[in-house]
């Protein structure tokens, strides 16, 4: 038995971890699955227990489709990628950039597999144009609880079922999806300040729509006049053109490895009120005097600025923290005020905080994004009273017709799931189709009674 | 290791044997209102108060109800099934039956200690041993223990009840060593004199508590991962201190 936590670090439970190399392999390792099912897990980049399975069996799919020295991916020459479920999008993207392509949608970061990104249906900052992950997907191949593989499209209600369904229908083994061309690997980047939250939310409408990627980041600290305070940052790849003469010649040039890595110990309360607060003026102090416009970045930086630093995850301490990331419809603005009034004045320390405009979800049963806005932020579980206070928060956002996002949920109760996705009952009629013995369950599935 | 289910320390189901017993009751209840949905209260018929029903309920939880007899062991295994099967895994269970008799009656009545024994020793014994396996197959819970002080050191005043909680306090501290490393737990409570219904009429021993304090420790002990609670917590050192007592000392105490 091996103890498996999420990226948050909470709430960990023994399970039987198996690692196989091929589809094959894996539908062997179902056969062996007790009554306790069975759950796939990629790299544990999601935040609570979706990839966690207690006291049944978890299959680490990361090994899948490495039966030889070849990558497990092909790329076609327009672009469309098929991978192994197993790959990584920052070893695809070692490999994918410097020809001239970038994956269509990436979380905030690389560390992620292509299984777990169809599976949590993932967004990115393009998702105000370009949606979520499984919109760009054409065909995948799932493990099924017969030990079957099965070719899904978009024309299967399995797929929409498989995509954002947490890997609940099955294992994930393969996603053929399509890529997008860039000249360079760099990124020009449009940064801005605001003074509040109205601010904020006025600027993201009207100027989102120039860009390719945009988020905000919160300085959830900021009180008074200046509550919700922010830093926009707006970009989209850069043209060689774009380049100074000097970058020209390694336009494509993409390496980036962390450059720091957290200490395999943290005292508990080291990110503290004082530390954050810290922390956020100078960020928010960085972004000074107001703009910069048309900055040179990399893909790195601009995307994956967490990355930079190994094992983040441990500064919270062992008490290990929890990520709340709701979404709420246009129109939900006052909810949104409401809930940042409410963090800010509870005093939450949270070390970035990142607010994004949403455009048009997906057709899939449990994906997470919605028309609106989505807020997202990091806190440590040992915080007081942070129970109470996210329970507070969750009936806001079903009152406003929002949700939670499974990929970070580990604290939601089953009503709250069963409230604010409305689809589900769909969703779990398709999966029982798939799997009528209820092999493949998490805790995730569990605690919010999904099966 | 902290209770699963949730980040925060929430649970969500609950299973209570011995659905009267008024501390296993207020535990039940804290629970619910911190957010456990679905509670099975076990007791002998199948029935439970119709007002602590009503309370829970209020308070939003789903109340189960089963038939338990803690005298009839070959039952125990079957009702924990029964029990996962209804509410889901269990995140916490509390086996909160027991009979207090007075020594003098046992002394006359041999037959009646041996029955209470095998229901405040035995009963605990096959409940908690069903119960484990259930929860070490789901890989998380918790099993609450509760003990007494009378089973630290024995006492003359009432040596049949405090040799039955003698060894089911041994049982737990086994039991927890062998869950180790399992993902599920067990907490121990080691209460003082508890002034409540079950010791109505007694006249209530120095450092007694209430049943409301005994279940608030064991709320605590659920959220911060302690496996040994005495309550109040100051009879941990008291008793490390009676346990050295000199015998012709101990029996000379008058209670």
């Amino acid at each position: 038995m091996t103890l498996l936590t999420g990226w948050g670090r909470t709430a960990p439970t023994p399970a039987t971890l198996e690692r196989p190399r091929s589809a094959a392999e894996a539908a062997e390792l179902l056969t062996r699955a007790g009554r306790r099912g069975v759950v796939a897990r990629g790299l544990g980049r999601s935040y609570g227990d979706a990839a966690q399975n207690a006291g049944g069996l978890v299959l680490d799919c990361t090994a899948l489709g490495r039966t030889g020295p070849e990558p497990a991916w092909r790329l076609g020459s327009d672009g469309l990628v098929t991978a192994s479920a197993g790959a990584g999008l920052h070893d695809l993207m070692t490999d994918l950039v410097p020809k001239g392509w970038f994956v269509p949608v990436t979380p905030g970061t690389r560390y992620v597999t292509v299984g777990g990104a169809v599976a949590a249906d993932v967004h990115g900052k393009n998702h105000h144009v370009d949606s979520s992950f499984g919109a760009h997907v054409r065909s995948l191949r799932l493990l099924t609880a017969d030990g079957t593989l099965r070719e899904l499209t978009p024309d299967d209600e399995l797929f929409w079922a498989t995509v954002g369904g947490m890997g609940l229908t099955g294992v994930i083994v393969e996603a053929t999806f399509r890529c997008v061309p860039v000249e360079t690997s760099r990124m020009v980047v449009d940064v801005e300040r605001t003074r509040d939250l109205d601010q904020t939310l006025e600027v993201m409408a009207e100027t989102d729509h120039r860009y390719r990627y945009t988020v905000a980041w919160i300085d959830l600290l900021a009180g008074g006049r200046r509550m919700g305070r922010s830093v926009l940052t707006r970009g989209d790849h850069a043209t060689t053109a774009d380049l100074p003469a000097r970058m020209r010649g390694d336009r494509l040039a993409f390496g980036p490895r962390p450059r720091l890595a957290a200490p395999p110990w943290v005292p508990g309360g080291l990110l503290n009120r004082a530390t954050v607060r810290a922390f956020n003026a100078a960020w928010y102090g960085k972004a000074a005097p107001a703009a910069g416009k048309r900055l040179v970045q990399g893909i790195a930086p601009f995307f994956h600025p967490l990355d930079g630093v190994a094992g983040w995850n441990r500064m919270y301490g062992s008490r290990g923290f929890v990520q709340y990331q709701f979404a709420v419809p246009f129109g939900a603005e006052d909810t949104l005020r409401r809930v940042v009034a409410r963090l800010s004045g509870a005093g939450v320390v949270s070390f970035l905080t990142v607010l994004k405009r949403f455009g048009q979800g997906t057709p899939a049963m449990l994906s997470f994004p919605m028309p609106g806005w989505t807020l997202a932020l990091d806190i440590p579980a040992a915080q007081p009273g942070l129970a109470g206070l996210l329970t507070e928060l969750d009936e806001w956002v079903a009152a406003a017709g929002g949700r939670i996002y499974l990929a970070k949920d580990s604290r939601m109760s089953a009503e709250m799931m069963a409230a604010t996705y409305p689809r589900l009952d769909e969703w779990r009629e398709i999966r029982w189709r798939a799997d009528p013995g209820g092999l493949f369950v998490s805790d995730l599935a569990r605690r919010l009674r999904l099966l | 290791m902290r209770n699963v289910r949730n980040a925060l320390g929430r649970v969500d189901t609950v299973l209570l044997l011995g659905g009267r017993s008024e501390i296993g009751l207020a535990i039940v209840e804290r629970l619910v209102r911190d957010g456990a949905r679905r509670v099975m209260l076990a007791a002998r018929g199948g029935t439970a108060p119709a007002e602590e029903i009503e309370r829970l309920e209020r308070l939003g939880a789903e109340v189960h109800l089963a038939d338990f007899d803690a005298a009839r062991p070959d039952t125990h295994a079957a009702l924990i099934e029964a029990a996962a099967a209804e509410l889901g895994d269990l995140d916490v269970v509390i086996p909160a039956f027991g009979v207090l008799g007075s020594q003098a009656v046992y002394d006359e009545d041999p037959v009646a200690a041996a029955r209470d024994v095998a229901v405040n020793f035995g009963g605990h014994v096959s409940a908690g041993l069903a119960a484990a396996r259930r929860l070490r197959e789901q890989g998380h819970g918790t099993l609450v223990v509760l003990s007494s002080v009378a089973g630290v050191r024995v006492r003359r005043a009432n040596f049949v009840y405090g040799s039955a909680k003698a060894g089911l306090d041994g049982f737990a501290q086994g039991l927890a060593d062998s869950l180790h490393g399992s993902g599920a737990r067990v907490v121990l409570v080691r209460p003082g004199f508890v002034i409540g219904r079950m010791t109505e009429g007694m006249t209530p021993a120095p450092m007694s508590v209430t049943v409301d304090a005994v279940a608030d420790a064991v709320v605590d002990a659920l959220g911060s991962g302690r496996r040994t609670v005495w309550v109040p917590p100051r009879l941990g050192p008291v008793f490390a201190v009676m346990r050295l007592l000199p015998r012709a000392i101990w029996r000379r105490l008058p209670r």
